[in-house]
C-alpha cells in the first residue's frame, strides 16, 4: 500500500524527527544512531520514488531485532537510557509505516514526547533553546499535515507555528508557576539517570583528588549575604575520613548523628549554597558549619549529610563560624579511632614519629616541627606525582617528596597518629572564584582539597593544613598559582585569556540565574510565591484551582485577539473607511445588507433619511470612484476618511 | 445614460411596453458582442422585441422560423448550378444578416440548431469547403418556447452557453397591458421605427465596452459569486470560467450604458439574471427556476467584498 501523505509531509516529519533525536545521537550506541538515520533516509527515498512501504512482517522482524539489541546493550529494556534508545528506534520505524494522516499525527505527538526525554539528560539553557526550536519544527510539521492545499513555500507553516507557540507562552508560564510541585522529581527518575557525575567520594587514596582537579565542572555556587571571607579561610568542609588501611582513607561507615557542640568565637557568615548534583549525600559548608540544612543531618564530626543523595540541584541557606572551638569533649572511642594505624604499614614513618615524640613532648611543638620540615625541606606540590608503593607514606616522606594535597594530608595524619596525636582527614574544597558578573562564588571540582584536623587537649579539634606549609599560594590564591605551569589544569582554573574567561563567567552568571529561578523553582518557592498572593498552605487542590483559574483567564484574554484574527483583516484604507461608515449607519438602525452595492445602499438611505443625502452621496461617490474606478488619488482617500469621520447619522 | 442608447431604449420601450429592464439587457448583450436567447411563452412579444431592436439600431434583419423539418442549408445557404456561368453559385441563407432572429429555435432538430450555433460562435460559415465571413456586427436573437411544451428539442447546456444572456419577457403588468390593448397595432408601429444609430457608432460602442475599467475589488466580487456557485451544493454545477468572463463582459456593457467608465457591483447584479439564468441548474427543483430567481438567490447569499 503506497502512502497517502505527501512527500512534503514526509520531509517535514523526517526533519522534525532528526532534529529531536539529534541530541540523543551522541548518547545512544552507535548502531542505534546509524539504524535510525538509515530508516529515516529509506523512508524519504520511498516517498520520493513513490514506492510502497515495507510490509508488516519485515517491520516486525526489525522491531524484534532492535529490542533484542537494546536488551543486549543495556541488559534491560527499562530505565532512562534503554527507554530512550527504544523510543528513538521505534519512532523511526513508525515513520516507516506512516501512510495516512493518522499515522503522521501519531509521529508528531511522539515527537513532542521525545522532546521531553532530552530533559532527562540535560536541563541547560542551550538545551532548552534547542528543544524550543524542535517544538517549533514539530508544530510546523503538524500544521503542514493539516493543509488540504499547501501554500507555496514554507513561510506559512513557520509563521503559524511560531504564532501558536507565542500564544502558548502565557499558558506555559501559568503551568510552570502553578503546577503542583513535589519535593524531588515529579515521578521517580530512572535509577540510571545520575551516572557520570563527578564529585568527592567517601574514600581517599593517593591520586584520587588529582582526577577531580582536571575537571572545571562546577561543584557548587555560593551567594554571600555578608562580606566574603579571605580565600585562605574558605575551607569547604566535606567528608571526614577516620579509617586508614595503610593506603586508602575511608569515611566512617557509621555516623553518630547528634547536635554538634561548638563554641563560636567570631560572628557568623551568612550565605546560600546551590549545589550541583553529585550523587552523594554530602552538603558542603565553610568550616565550621553553624547550622543544619533542611532534610539533612550533621554528624558529630560536622559532616553535613542530606537524607537522600543529591541527585538534583539544591539550594540551602547556611551560616558558618570562621573561628570556633569544637570537639573539646571528644570521647574515648573517638580518640582511639583517631589514633588507629594498621600495624606493620609505613614502618619508617612510625619510627620517624617515635623519634619526633622523643624530641618534643609538647603536641603543638611537634606539629610545628613537622610543618617546618614540609616547608623547609625539598617537598614539592605538584599535580603529577610519582607512583607510590605499598607503603605510600614512607615512599612519599622519604623518597619521592612530590605530591598533591592528599599526599600531604595523608602523610601528616599518619605522622600525627604514629606520634600519638589524634588526627583525621577532612576533604572538601578550598577557595573559590568570585564571579563579578553575578556577584557570587563558583567553586569547581578543581578546587578539591584535603587537609587534616588534630585533637589537642583543651582546644579540641584544630585544623592543620600541611599543604599550606608546602605551598602557601595554594591556600592564598588558588591552585593555578601553586602547581607548575606544565601540569594539566582545566582551562577555567588557569588565569589566561582574560576576555574568554570574562565571557565564560558572564555565561555562568546567566546559567546560575536559570538554575536558581527556573530549575530551582521547587515546592518551597512555589509555596512562598503563593503566600505572597495570599494563598497560605497551598495544597494540591488549591494549586489545581489556581492553575485552572489562571489558564482560564489566559485563554479568555487571548480569545478576543484570536477571534479578531478570524475576521478577515482589511488592508485597504478605502474599504476600511467605508465599513466604518456602514458601521455608523448600522448603529442607527440602517444596516447595509452584505450583498447590497454601495449605490443601491445610498439610494435606500436616501428614501429613509433624506436629511443624510448630501453626506451619503459624497461618501458613496468617493468610495465607488476609489474602490471600483481607476481613481487612486491619496488626497481623495483622505477626503473619504475625513468625511466618514465627520459623518454623524 | 449614453444618449443614443437612451433613445433606443425609449423607442423600443414604446413598442414593448413595461419591459425596460429586458430591453436594456438585450442592448447590453449586443454591446458586449454576445448573442441573446429570449425564452418565454408564445405571444409575449419576443419577435417584436427582436424586430424593434434591429430597426432602431439600423441593422439588416433576417428572420428564420425554426421548424422540425428545417435543414442546415435552409439557414446557411446553398450552392446551385448556374447554367449561364457554367458553375455553382452560392445563394446565401438568412444567416447572412446583421441581426438574425432565430424564432422558436428549440423546435428544430439538433442538426439545424447546431448549424446556427456554430455560425454564432465562429462568425463565419463554411459550406462546400468554402468559408464565408458573416457581416459585422452579427447578432443573433433566438427565441425559444419553454422546454416543457410539446414538440421541442431543448438546447443542450453546452449550446446554451453560446448565448451570452437568456432573458424572460413575462406577462406585461396591468398598466402596460391596458396601454397595449388601447394602442395601435404593433406591426404598424414597427414599420414607423427610425434607426437611432449607424453601424460605425455601434462598433465604436462595442469597442468602448471592452475598455470599461474593472478594479480588483470588482473582480473579487465576480470571483466570490463564481466561487460560491462552485462550493454551494444547491447547484448541479458551478459557473465555468467562460461564464465568469461572460458576466464581466456583460457588466462592462451595462456600465457603459449607464455612462460610467468603471464597473460597480450593481452592474454585475443587474446583468446576473441574464448571464447565469441558463447556466446554473439548481438541484432538488423539478421545474426550472427562472433566471431572476436563481440570480436573486445568488446575489443575496454572496457578500460584496
Amino acid at each position: 500500500m503506497a502512502p497517502t501523505i505527501s512527500l512534503r509531509n514526509t520531509l517535514w516529519l523526517a526533519a522534525a524527527f532528526t532534529m529531536v533525536a539529534a541530541p540523543h545521537a551522541v548518547r545512544l550506541p552507535w548502531w542505534i544512531t546509524l539504524l535510525a538515520l538509515m530508516i529515516v533516509l529509506w523512508r524519504v527515498y520511498l516517498g520520493r520514488a513513490r514506492l510502497e512501504l515495507p510490509r508488516k512482517w519485515l517491520l516486525l522482524i526489525v522491531v524484534m531485532g532492535v529490542t533484542a539489541g537494546v536488551y543486549l546493550n543495556y541488559r534491560t529494556l527499562f530505565g532512562r537510557d534503554a527507554g530512550v534508545a527504544l523510543l528513538v528506534v521505534m519512532l523511526a520505524l513508525k515513520l516507516l509505516e506512516t501512510r495516512s494522516q493518522r499515522d503522521a499525527a501519531l509521529v508528531v505527538f511522539l515527537g513532542y514526547f521525545l522532546v521531553i526525554t532530552n530533559f532527562l539528560f540535560s536541563q541547560t539553557i542551550p538545551t532548552a533553546l534547542y528543544l524550543l526550536a524542535c517544538v517549533w519544527v514539530i508544530t510546523a510539521a503538524m500544521i503542514d499535515l493539516n493543509y488540504t492545499q499547501p501554500p507555496a513555500g514554507y513561510r506559512n507553516q513557520w509563521r503559524t507555528a511560531g504564532g501558536l507557540l507565542v500564544h502558548s507562552v502565557p499558558l506555559m508560564l501559568a503551568l510552570f508557576l502553578f503546577f503542583p510541585r513535589v519535593p524531588g522529581p515529579l515521578w521517580g527518575l530512572p535509577h540510571d539517570a545520575y551516572t557520570g557525575v563527578t564529585g568527592l567520594s567517601d574514600t581517599m587514596s593517593p591520586g584520587s583528588l588529582i582526577d577531580l582537579t582536571l575537571s572545571d565542572a562546577v561543584a557548587f555556587r555560593v551567594e554571600f549575604k555578608s562580606t566574603i571571607p579571605e580565600p585562605g579561610q574558605l575551607y569547604w568542609r566535606g567528608p571526614v575520613m577516620w579509617n586508614f588501611d595503610g593506603y586508602t582513607w575511608t569515611a566512617a561507615r557509621r555516623n553518630y548523628y547528634r547536635e554538634p557542640q561548638f563554641q563560636a568565637r567570631s560572628a557568623p557568615i551568612e550565605y546560600a549554597v546551590t549545589i550541583e548534583p553529585h550523587n552523594q549525600r554530602w552538603l558542603f559548608a565553610i568550616d565550621l558549619p553553624g547550622r543544619v540544612p533542611p532534610r539533612a543531618a550533621a554528624s558529630s564530626d560536622f559532616q553535613l549529610r542530606s537524607f537522600a543523595p543529591v541527585t538534583s540541584r539544591q539550594r540551602y541557606e547556611m551560616s558558618s563560624y570562621l573561628d570556633a572551638r569544637y570537639g573539646l569533649d571528644e570521647g574515648e572511642a573517638g580518640l582511639r579511632r583517631a589514633l588507629a594505624l594498621p600495624p606493620g604499614t609505613n614502618p619508617r614513618t612510625a619510627e620517624f614519629a617515635r623519634g619526633l615524640r622523643g624530641r618534643f613532648a609538647d603536641d603543638k611543638a611537634l606539629i610545628a616541627e613537622v610543618l617546618s620540615m614540609f616547608r623547609n625541606e625539598s617537598f614539592f606540590y605538584t599535580l603529577s606525582p610519582p607512583q607510590l608503593g605499598n607503603d605510600p607514606v614512607d615512599d612519599f616522606l622519604f623518597s619521592t617528596r612530590r605530591g598533591f594535597c592528599e599526599h600531604y594530608a595523608s602523610a601528616f595524619a599518619v605522622l600525627m597518629r604514629a606520634a600519638g596525636i589524634p588526627a583525621r582527614i577532612v576533604t572538601g574544597y578550598l577557595g573559590g572564584e568570585v564571579n563579578p558578573v553575578g556577584n557570587y562564588m563558583i567553586v569547581r571540582q578543581a578546587d578539591a582539597h584535603a587537609w587534616t584536623e588534630v585533637w589537642i587537649r583543651g582546644e579540641g579539634w584544630v585544623r592543620v593544613d600541611p599543604t599550606a606549609a608546602v605551598s602557601p599560594q595554594r591556600v592564598q590564591t588558588g591552585i593555578a598559582a601553586a602547581v607548575p605551569r606544565t601540569d594539566p589544569l582545566p582551562f577555567m582554573v588557569r588565569g589566561d585569556y582574560a576576555l574568554l574567561r570574562q565571557l565564560r563567567l558572564a555565561w555562568d552568571s546567566v546559567a546560575n540565574g536559570w538554575n536558581q529561578r527556573v530549575l530551582g523553582y521547587n515546592q518551597d518557592r512555589q509555596r512562598r510565591l503563593l503566600a505572597q498572593v495570599g494563598i497560605d498552605d497551598a495544597t494540591w487542590r488549591t494549586l489545581a484551582i489556581v492553575l485552572a483559574g489562571a489558564s482560564g483567564l489566559i485563554v479568555l484574554s487571548l480569545a478576543p485577539f484570536m477571534l479578531r484574527r478570524l475576521r478577515t483583516r482589511i488592508d485597504d484604507p478605502v474599504k476600511r473607511a467605508y465599513l466604518a461608515f456602514c458601521a455608523k449607519l448600522r448603529r442607527k438602525g440602517l444596516p447595509r445588507d452584505p450583498a447590497e452595492g454601495p449605490s443601491d445602499y445610498a439610494m435606500r438611505l436616501a428614501r429613509g433619511r433624506p436629511d443624510l443625502v448630501p453626506a451619503v452621496t459624497a461618501i458613496t461617490r468617493l468610495y465607488v470612484a476609489l474602490r471600483y474606478g481607476a481613481e487612486t488619488n491619496p488626497a481623495l482617500v483622505r477626503d473619504l476618511q475625513r468625511r466618514v469621520r465627520e459623518f454623524a447619522a | 445614460m449614453n444618449d443614443q442608447i437612451h433613445k433606443i431604449v425609449t423607442q423600443v420601450g414604446g413598442i414593448i411596453l413595461g419591459k425596460e429592464r429586458q430591453i436594456r439587457l438585450a442592448l447590453a448583450c449586443l454591446l458586449a458582442r454576445g448573442h441573446l436567447l429570449i425564452e418565454d411563452l408564445p405571444g409575449v412579444g419576443k419577435t417584436t422585441l427582436a424586430h424593434a431592436l434591429a430597426a432602431s439600431l439600423g441593422l439588416g434583419f433576417q428572420r428564420i422560423q425554426f421548424t422540425s423539418d428545417l435543414l442546415p442549408a435552409d439557414i446557411l445557404g446553398v450552392s446551385i448550378y448556374d447554367r449561364d456561368s457554367g458553375g455553382f453559385k452560392f445563394h446565401p441563407g438568412p444567416i447572412f444578416a446583421q441581426v438574425v432572429l432565430a424564432d422558436e429555435v428549440n423546435r428544430a432538430t439538433p442538426k439545424a440548431q447546431s448549424a446556427l450555433l456554430e455560425a454564432m460562435e465562429e462568425h463565419q460559415v463554411t459550406t462546400e469547403g468554402e468559408t464565408r465571413r458573416l457581416p459585422q456586427p452579427f447578432f443573433v436573437i433566438a427565441t425559444q418556447n419553454p422546454s416543457h411544451l410539446v414538440g421541442t428539442f431543448p438546447l443542450p447546456e453546452s449550446q446554451l452557453d453560446r448565448f451570452l444572456m437568456r432573458i424572460e419577457l413575462g406577462y406585461p403588468d396591468n398598466e402596460a397591458e391596458r396601454a397595449l390593448l388601447q394602442g395601435q397595432d404593433r406591426r404598424d408601429l414597427l414599420e414607423e421605427l427610425k434607426p437611432c444609430m449607424d453601424v460605425p457608432t455601434l462598433s465604436q460602442l462595442q469597442h468602448q465596452a471592452t475598455q470599461v475599467y474593472t478594479s480588483g475589488a470588482l473582480l473579487d466580487y465576480v470571483q466570490a459569486l463564481v466561487g460560491f456557485t462552485r462550493r454551494c451544493p444547491d447547484y448541479v454545477n458551478g459557473l465555468s470560467p467562460r461564464a465568469a468572463l461572460a458576466l464581466l463582459h456583460a457588466a462592462r456593457a451595462w456600465a457603459l450604458m449607464d455612462g460610467r467608465g468603471h464597473v460597480v457591483p450593481e452592474d454585475v447584479q443587474a446583468v446576473l439574471p441574464g448571464v447565469v439564468g441558463h447556466r446554473l441548474a439548481t438541484t432538488g427543483e423539478v421545474t426550472r427556476a427562472n433566471g431572476v430567481d436563481v440570480a436573486g438567490d445568488l446575489i443575496r447569499q454572496v457578500a460584496i467584498p
